[in-house]
């Protein structure tokens, strides 16, 4: 083990770089407090206004009732999709697994503006463009490696001996998924669900290209005000978002460790 | 096309392909054709379709897409552009990444794991947040310019609406991957090197110059590969702090796409994109064997 303390440039080296790293996601705190008209830091004085502003947004509150809805709704068929997939691929290895694995990640490693290019052309011709249907297909697209990898690592994980002592006693492969298996890898569920709801609610270049003007997406109408506009009121909506991924964040720790799930 | 892709990937007598496996991932394949496959071929075949002057496609080929994006100045000036300012970035990445990755690397217990989250967690936080912390702080009333103006400046620095901007803001963005990535690759020090180094008189400096760094260069070089391919392919954050006067392929990739509806010039630009990645990724296996 290394026990050496870490050197005194080495820690205000760091320091530094942290103060840096963190500095723009803890800036929106204060000025989401701001009383003032314009954006100025530090604010001159300090109210909740922009946090009304926000609820009286109908725009706002539309695009954030879109995300929710569609971040709901992305988590379900994620899991309806991906469940199977991980079983098969982990439990099943059928041939041709390592390949499988990966074109599954593929929407992974493919540039997003690249990906969501691709995709306004071909919804375009389905119809899909600016359609609730079209923005939840491509948001599965995206979110499905992470539910694919998280949901595999955590049955991967599970011992497999009392899935054999339930089959041997002759309960049906269903049976013993619903019975056993997948109460088992609930925390891996639970891990992925949170994973890809965020990702969904976050997600800003896929919905730039699908979204329509009246289909706008939280971060799609965060993108366009700040465009246009500079005044705190972004800010208060990034608070909501700061807060959202902090949940986030102590929900996957908390069951599947959030560094085993990035750090490989 | 979709039954096709389905069948493709699975044993291809009939009585398998109704196996449980290739029941289970049919899903899977089916939204991956539609959703990814099939689109990105067609973005291929896209670049090579003729389009009117009034936009619309009538279904002819052509390549004269290729033709304006290799004989025209514009977009030579633009890709050479976003080269350097991909490259750029990548190495102010590196230089504030390091420390950091060190430092974890070196830490334990608790400490380790609350500063492991701080460098995870803004990855999960939307490129708009981030990009609007930035402004915040570099606007001409932001944060660094009121503390200047504080300390007796008259004219604010412009710190936005340029490239300066832009590259502080993807430098931070980016700075999570570098960290992780370079984190992994010291997995592979063992601190007993690092002492043998010591005991044998070298100053901690030289200890970090001769053994650590070089033992670290498979991390560096893969954190690189993805800060690059990253910073490359980003827009939000060159439009939004570069306020529409930074002209970057991926900012262009977006405006042809969305402003001015040429989806055969945006398709090949896109294509551009993934040439300079395929090319990086070479680079990058090319310097892990030299490496070692």
């Amino acid at each position: 083990m290394d026990d050496r303390p870490i050197s005194r440039s080495l820690k205000i080296i760091a320091g530094v770089a942290f103060v840096f790293l963190l500095a723009p996601v803890m800036i929106v705190v204060p000025l989401s407090l701001s009383g003032e008209v314009y954006m100025s830091f530090p604010p001159a004085s300090w109210s909740l206004r922009w946090y009304a502003e926000i609820a009286h947004s109908g725009k706002m509150i539309d695009a954030f009732v879109l995300s929710l809805k569609l971040a709901v709704l992305v988590t379900i068929v994620d899991l309806a999709v991906a469940l199977p997939a991980s079983y098969a691929l982990v439990r099943l290895r059928p041939r041709g697994t390592e390949l499988l694995k990966g074109i599954f990640t593929a929407p992974l490693l493919l540039p997003t503006i690249v990906l969501g290019l691709a995709m306004l052309i071909v919804f375009a011709r389905l119809g899909l463009l600016a359609t609730f249907q079209g923005l939840l297909f491509a948001h599965v697209v995206v979110t499905l490696p992470y539910a694919l990898g998280v949901l595999s690592t955590a049955l991967d994980a599970l011992p497999l001996d009392r899935d054999e002592a339930a089959a041997t006693l002759g309960a049906h492969p269903i049976t013993v998924f619903r019975r056993i298996t997948l109460p088992m890898m609930m925390p891996g569920v639970v891990a992925a669900s949170a994973l890809v709801f965020l990702v969904s609610f976050d997600e800003p270049v896929l919905s730039l290209f699908i979204s329509g003007p009246r289909l706008t997406t939280l971060p799609v109408a965060m993108y366009h005000y700040v465009e246009d506009r500079a005044d705190p009121l972004v800010a208060a909506a990034s608070v909501v978002l700061v807060v959202l991924t902090l949940l986030v964040v102590v929900v996957v720790e908390r069951t599947a460790g959030l560094t085993k799930t990035f750090v490989k | 096309m979709t039954a096709a892709a389905a069948f493709a990937f699975t044993p291809s007598s009939p009585r398998k392909a109704r196996s449980p496996a290739a029941v289970l991932i049919l899903p899977i394949v089916v939204v991956n054709a539609i959703g990814f496959v099939v689109p990105v071929i067609n973005l291929a075949v896209m670049s090579f379709q003729h389009i009117e002057a009034t936009g619309a496609m009538t279904g002819g080929w052509s390549l004269e897409k290729w033709h304006d994006v290799a004989t025209d100045d514009y977009y030579w000036s633009l890709l050479t552009g976003s080269l350097w300012t991909s490259f750029v970035i990548t190495c102010l990445t590196l230089i504030v990444s390091y420390p950091i990755a060190l430092f974890l690397h070196r830490a334990t217990g608790t400490l380790k794991t609350v500063l492991l989250v701080a460098v995870i967690s803004p990855l999960l936080l939307s490129s708009v947040v981030r990009t609007y912390g930035w402004i915040a702080i570099l606007s001409d009333k932001g944060l660094v310019n009121s503390a200047l103006m504080a300390i007796g400046m008259h004219e604010p620095l412009k710190l936005m609406f340029n490239l300066t901007g832009v590259m502080i803001g993807m430098t931070e963005i980016l700075m999570p991957y570098m960290v992780l990535a370079v984190l992994s690759g010291l997995g592979r020090l063992d601190p007993r090197v690092e002492e043998a180094a010591m005991t044998l008189g070298a100053t901690p400096f030289r200890t970090f110059l001769r053994v650590v760094l070089p033992l670290s260069m498979p991390g560096i070089a893969f954190g690189s590969l993805l800060t690059f391919v990253l910073a490359i392919s980003s827009f939000i954050t060159p439009k939004l702090l570069g306020g529409g006067r930074v002209f970057l392929l991926a900012t262009e990739i977006y405006d042809q796409a969305i402003v001015s509806l040429d989806w055969p010039l945006a398709a090949t630009l896109s294509i551009v994109v993934l040439v300079v990645f395929g090319l990086a990724l070479a680079a990058y296996t090319r310097a892990l064997k030299t490496i070692g």
